[in-house]
């Protein structure tokens, strides 16, 4: 999938300001970046769940954004998301086989009862739920079983690309691995790419090849994961990864308000000089596969030499 | 010193057609002044329902048994009328969803004011004034603007401070946080800490903060207790527990904690099997069928929770210290 300058509005705050980005076969995309920066906003608009003001999504040989519906049907199949809430993205009158069946019998309508309903076994199995469960109601399982019949229906398609808006947030650590060790069995076998959103920076760390940073609907850096945790260079970046927090809230109403000129982190970076008030930094390569939205970046590479 | 709240060998319980489900059993524990005490457990394990019990919020269907002592009176057998004075005031509770523990239609000042009115006696107008300090207190910005909010209008992280707000207006003397970051971001999580770690010191309440997640725990408790399939299986200085498990579910579910250093994983550590379902009932140790370290005796004698100097465990074969 490649992304280029996607931007999303609601009425007159800014979501996306221009977000580009790609996302290969067999890769995971970490995003982060704290509530209100777009992170979901994404999600949703690369699936066309909400409406892009402008920018592309190129995807298959077509782009998402303004393909006709049949095109993008065709293109959804390959497409899924694992919401956030499991109890709410399943529907409560439809059995649990019902639901993971679902995707089978819109897109693939020539399957018997029977086949349908072996696949769904079969992948309610690989998920760790006892067979049975095809024929139980959501109410009936805990939030972690949800959220594997949530990951179920989304791999029954075998989908190239696979949004994660925060699908083990709400797990316990115990079956968070279990989860995620899935997820990253899943995309070998079928060598899928994954979008990773999530708040846990440690578990973005370990599974993601490459990990993007957002901030107020824009990207502040994108870098290989080991890179990223190891020498963030962002200055946003780095207030992310320590303990401390990255601001107080007084700060953050600031930064809300829609700023047209500048470095969208101005308002909170310890390091903003004149520049970064009057114009916004390009996204720049620093360093192999390392791109750093920031005026100061050279400086910031070598962070001793840095005042603020 | 006397424990501000003394939780003996509380046990809870539903009856299920003919089958009594034993959600929490023999828990026993004690919070001091002051002292923040961090339960653990995975979602199952009861950690939430026996602070529940203890507030006396459970529904009638459950059966509750032993003794929940506060500030030295019984809270079990207590009547209504009393726990009233006592809850909100005094013993104050949060909640993972702040939403729903905000009354959608009346205004965040009306919510605040009216714990005033209601348990110091205050008039309206005192307590309007008092709700807004509180909210500065707990750093929610423009507070005066927020008295005359509605809660859907704030962030869920606002709604937690106000929340945090309205349980400390009548300086409690001991509050219970139950998953109080779990629904929220990283940096406004770490922000939320620090809020309670600030306010607590301030006026030497007693916290109890209930967490799935040892982050969360670690960075406030000085005391951990480890719970599992509704027992307490141990319990230790934070210090201690989280660099020397002695219980092998304490240490397993430690392993499965991805961190910040280190090599990056290619497959995150997991803790095998399940826990048990409700109902289903072990002679011997429940943990025993994960467990790394399981013998037969496990599975057929139950081992006590044992008291060592500044710890209890609950374990045939615990790791040594």
């Amino acid at each position: 999938m490649q992304v280029q300058d996607l931007r999303v509005d609601f009425g007159s705050h800014v979501a996306l300001r221009g977000l580009s980005f790609e996302l290969f076969a067999g890769e995971t995309l970490g995003l982060v970046g704290e509530s209100g920066s777009g992170k979901t906003t994404l999600a949703r608009a690369i699936l066309r769940l909400l409406r892009a003001v402008r920018g592309r999504v190129e995807f298959q040989g077509a782009d998402l954004l303004t393909c006709d519906r049949e095109a993008l049907l065709a293109r959804r199949r390959n497409l899924q998301i694992v919401f956030q809430d499991p109890l709410a993205s399943l529907n409560p009158r439809l059995t649990v086989g019902e639901s993971v069946g679902e995707p089978l019998k819109i897109f693939e309508p020539a399957l018997t009862a029977q086949a349908r309903r072996r696949q769904v076994d079969a992948m309610l199995e690989r998920v760790g739920l006892r067979a049975e469960s095809a024929s139980r109601y959501p109410h009936e399982f805990s939030g972690g079983q949800c959220q594997r019949i949530g990951i179920a229906r989304a791999m029954i398609l075998g989908p190239k690309l696979l949004v994660c808006d925060e699908a083990v947030s709400s797990l316990d650590v115990s079956i968070q691995g279990q989860i995620i060790n899935l997820l990253l069995d899943l995309q070998r076998d079928a060598a899928m790419a994954m979008l990773f959103i999530s708040h846990d920076l440690a578990v973005v760390r370990h599974v993601s090849h490459r990990v993007m940073v957002i901030f107020l609907g824009r990207t502040m850096e994108i870098a290989p994961s080991d890179a990223l945790f190891a020498a963030p260079i962002h200055p946003y970046t780095r207030a992310l990864l320590s303990a401390i927090p990255a601001g107080l809230p007084a700060a953050r109403i600031a930064t809300l308000h829609a700023k047209t000129e500048g470095c969208t982190y101005c308002n909170r970076c310890p390091f903003a000089i004149e520049v970064c008030e009057l114009s916004e930094p390009p996204l720049a390569e620093v360093a192999a596969g390392h791109w750093v939205a920031c005026h100061r970046s050279h400086e910031t590479l070598n962070p001793l030499s840095l005042q603020s | 010193m006397e424990p501000v709240l003394c939780i003996e060998r509380l046990s809870v319980g539903y009856a299920q057609r003919a089958a009594n489900l034993e959600a929490v059993q023999q828990v026993s524990l004690a919070v001091a002044p002051g002292e923040c005490l961090g339960i653990v457990g995975e979602s199952g394990s009861g950690k939430t329902q026996v602070f529940m019990a203890a507030m006396g919020l459970l529904s009638r269907k459950a059966s509750v048994s032993g003794s929940v002592r506060f500030a030295g009176s019984e809270l079990l057998t207590a009547p209504p009328s009393s726990l009233n004075r006592v809850r909100g005031s005094k013993l104050t509770m949060i909640f993972q969803d702040p939403m729903t523990s905000l009354t959608p239609h009346l205004k965040i000042g009306v919510q605040l004011a009216e714990v005033l009115v209601r348990h110091a006696g205050m008039s309206w107008r005192d307590a309007w004034v008092q709700a807004g300090l509180m909210l500065e207190r707990v750093q929610v910005p423009e507070h005066q603007r927020r008295l005359r909010q509605y809660p859907h209008e704030l962030s869920g992280g606002m709604r937690q401070r106000v929340m945090i707000g309205m349980s400390l207006l009548c300086e409690p003397l001991l509050l219970i946080a139950d998953e109080p970051t779990s629904a929220l971001d990283a940096t406004v999580q770490a922000q939320i800490i620090d809020l309670l770690r600030t306010v607590r010191e301030g006026i030497g309440m007693a916290l109890v903060l209930i967490s799935h997640d040892f982050s969360v725990v670690a960075g406030l408790a000085d005391k951990i207790l480890v719970m599992y399939a509704g027992r307490v299986v141990e319990c230790a200085t934070a210090a201690d527990l989280l660099s020397h498990p002695r219980h092998p579910y304490t240490a397993e579910l430690l392993k499965c904690v991805p961190t910040l250093s280190g090599p990056r994983l290619q497959r995150l550590p997991t803790l095998a099997g399940q826990p048990p379902r409700p109902g289903e009932v072990s002679a011997g140790c429940a943990f025993a069928p994960r467990c790394p370290r399981a013998a037969d005796r496990c599975r057929s004698e139950r081992p006590p929770l044992a008291d060592s100097a500044d710890s209890q465990v609950a374990c045939h074969f615990p790791l040594s210290s």
